[in-house]
């Protein structure tokens, strides 16, 4: 991107402002998301920077919210911080609460859709797969297709089966976000599969292996970088559904995002922005993991960047 | 040879054959079941308790002379009589509200004129017509004649025509309803409309960020890609609920604008509960959409090609139009599909920072299903939306290829 020697004023300037135009949009990008963190320490009930903050006067700052987070629910929040304090929370809390449902049905779904989508992918990734392009559509379409209509249709389908009286809980809302996250895996896992030499596996089984060992052995460890990948999307699917939740949950189907939406909703309070702040601390989390596992992919299969 | 390949054809379909099945139970049906329940609704025609299960058809006498008699036929004692012996049947199975109902999406103000026959109708006497015309005189009207012989068939496509803006008139024929009750082609259009706009402003700004990720080494442009991607894995609802923060009218933008003397206190911008909170959130929301497929074809892109035509006397600006914009167009095209089928059926951004003219057609879906219960309704809009989403994701894979969808 460096400015050759003979460059032009004209050019020189369009070059700088060219820059300052991209900062902006990065800028336009990321600060949304990073104004929540100071304002979640926010001492006040409002949202927006008080004077205090602005002069990074520590008393501007506090962790009431994040307290708040752990106390509203409670039976007896006042109450000496001791073990039976703790108990009350883990048991009563409503955020607490939200973050346990939200994190079973995110791995049940997500064990659902890694499962059915790993195997799917090894399939739709062979040459000879019979109407590859119609059926790979149709995976990926719940990717596509509104969320609303989504939820609109299992409304109906899940009230004319009446699965809320088959005594599984989280049944239905763990079926549709596996449906949900079956398309990035999928996508993903046949990512890491192209460009996949098959003579690799006949030379496997040329050598003896039975097709479980080849898989095993030649193609799992290709692949694992992909799944894993897969699977925190389909996680971080699950983990940020709101809308069939709301449609098809029941009652006591609390999410993260649920209790989030009605907290938007009704009255925002600055609660809602420290609950956004775990968030995006995990959302940093599970990029850095994504990005480590591509670049292992890629090093495993040649593609090194340069 | 031909029983190897088509035993590694049918183990190549046996792997993917229990996520079809899954997709198919889980995803394809319940939309299927939707899609019938848009020009199918037995409200008028049959009634299920809800304690038994049980099924009784409904307002068969009425449906019996509807079909002795051809459509437009003025209702005769026979008629209302019929209608009497139905009200009967309505009572006993506590069926009048539902009925009532299903007239009452059609045509407004029904509903109470059946709920209050049926609660007299040991009382209804020969003549009958004149029995219901005490009762409300509205029961002469021809339209509400037109709707129930429609309705008595549970099959219809008059969901379909009140999400078009259309009725039919007292003689069957379609017409355009009121101008003052125009709800669904507007935002329709609205709809349209904001996902173009949305779509071209996520090209302008991604356009030269993608430019910038493509063109410096991999070193710094994976770090900046950090920039683009981190918004991508952020949950949805903590980013609509940022812009919700930055736009309020006593929210960060504001009060900096105010702060910086450029705007006074008294007239903050009202950027939020309107179109251009909807506007400025879902950009951002679908920005990293348009970024990824651009900077993927960006990447291959030779720069020799460019320097070669500067070498050969082309300014920059010739040299980025002739050579280099030509080249990215796939990019571009794959981009700005993905984004506007996207922005189309968008339903959490709009509904907590679109306000009122913010809304889009997955709002009014989401109203019909759970304020007006006109659930074929929603059903008729649902598939519309999801015809023109699908007539678009078929260009889609004609034109990119579902395979060539990356993420990150």
């Amino acid at each position: 991107m460096a400015l050759p020697n003979h460059a032009s004023t004209l050019e020189r300037v369009w070059h700088y402002t060219y820059l300052v135009i991209c900062a902006l949009i990065f800028l336009f990008l990321i600060a949304p998301i990073l104004v929540v963190i100071p304002l979640s320490f926010n001492i006040e009930p409002y949202f927006t920077f008080t004077e205090k903050m602005l002069k990074l006067d520590p008393t501007g700052y506090s962790m009431r919210w994040y307290d708040l987070l752990l106390t509203f629910g409670m039976t007896d929040p006042d109450a000496a911080r001791d073990s039976s304090w703790w108990a009350d929370a883990w048991a009563n809390a409503n955020w607490i609460n939200a973050a346990k449902n939200s994190v079973i049905i995110g791995f049940f779904s997500t064990v659902i859709a890694t499962f059915l989508g790993t195997v799917a992918a090894l399939g739709l990734s062979r040459p000879e797969m019979p109407y590859r392009r119609a059926i790979m559509a149709i995976l990926i379409s719940p990717m596509i297709v509104p969320i609303i209509i989504v939820a609109t249709g299992l409304f109906f389908f899940y009230s004319s089966i009446n699965i809320q009286d088959w005594g599984i809980p989280y049944l239905g809302v763990v079926l549709a976000h596996a449906t949900l996250g079956i398309p990035f895996v999928i996508i993903t896992v046949t990512a890491t599969l192209v460009g996949f030499d098959h003579s690799l596996t006949r030379a496997a089984a040329n050598l003896g292996a039975d097709p479980v060992t080849t898989f095993r052995r030649v193609q799992m460890p290709l692949i694992l970088p992909g799944v894993i990948s897969g699977a925190l999307f389909a996680f971080v699917t699950s983990f940020d559904e709101v809308v069939v939740v709301l449609f098809v949950g029941g009652l006591d189907e609390q999410t993260i995002p649920r209790q989030m939406w009605n907290g938007i909703r009704e009255q925002i309070s600055p609660a809602i922005l420290s609950v956004a702040t775990i968030l995006v601390i995990i959302s940093i989390a599970l990029l850095t993991t994504v990005e480590l596992l591509r670049r292992r992919s890629e090093r495993l299969r040649g593609i090194s960047p340069s | 040879m031909a029983s190897a390949q088509s035993h590694a054809r049918r183990r190549a379909f046996f792997l993917v054959l229990p996520l079809l099945a899954f997709i198919l139970i889980t995803f394809v049906a319940p939309i299927g079941q939707m899609l019938h329940r848009s020009f199918h609704n037995d409200g008028f025609t049959m009634h299920e308790d809800i304690g038994t299960g049980v099924r009784t058809p409904i307002m068969t006498n009425l449906k019996a002379w509807f079909d002795a008699n051809p459509a437009g036929t003025e209702p005769t004692e026979e008629a209302f009589a019929a209608l009497a012996a139905d009200m009967v049947v309505l009572r006993e199975l506590k069926a009048p509200g539902q009925a009532g109902t299903r007239i009452n999406y059609e045509l407004s103000g029904t509903r109470s004129m059946f709920t209050k026959a049926a609660r007299q109708a040991k009382k209804l006497e020969a003549p009958y017509k004149d029995a219901f015309l005490d009762l409300d005189k509205d029961w002469l009207n021809p339209d509400l004649w037109r709707v129930m012989r429609d309705a008595s068939s549970a099959y219809t496509f008059n969901f379909y025509l009140a999400a078009l803006d259309l009725t039919r008139s007292s003689d069957g024929s379609i017409e355009k309803v009121n101008e003052n009750r125009q709800v669904y082609v507007t935002l329709f259009t609205r709809t349209l409309f904001l996902s173009v706009l949305i779509t071209f402003l996520t090209f302008v700004l991604g356009y030269p960020i993608a430019h910038l990720l493509a063109t410096l080494p991999l070193r710094y442009s994976n770090l900046l890609m950090i920039l683009v991607l981190l918004p991508f894995w952020t949950s949805l609802l903590v980013r609509t609920t940022s812009w919700m923060v930055l736009l309020q009218s006593q929210g960060v933008v504001n009060d900096s604008l105010v702060g910086l003397g450029l705007l006074g206190d008294e007239n903050r911008l009202q950027m939020m509960y309107n179109q251009m909170g909807t506007v400025i959130a879902m950009t951002h929301i679908l920005l990293p959409f348009m970024v990824l497929p651009l900077y993927s074809v960006m990447r291959p892109i030779n720069p020799s090609y460019v320097r070669a035509a500067r070498s050969l006397g082309a300014t920059s600006w010739t040299a980025f139009r002739r050579i280099y914009f030509p080249q990215t167009i796939p990019g571009i095209g794959a981009g700005a599909l993905l984004v506007f089928i996207l922005a189309v059926g968008y339903y959490i951004t709009p509904a907590l920072v679109g306000g009122a003219d913010g809304q889009l057609i997955s709002n009014l879906i989401a109203f019909h299903m759970q304020k007006s219960l006109n659930w074929s309704l929603a059903a008729a809009l649902a598939a519309l939306l999801l015809g023109g989403i699908l007539i678009l994701y078929w260009l889609y894979d004609r034109l990119i290829g579902i395979d060539n969808l990356k993420l990150g």
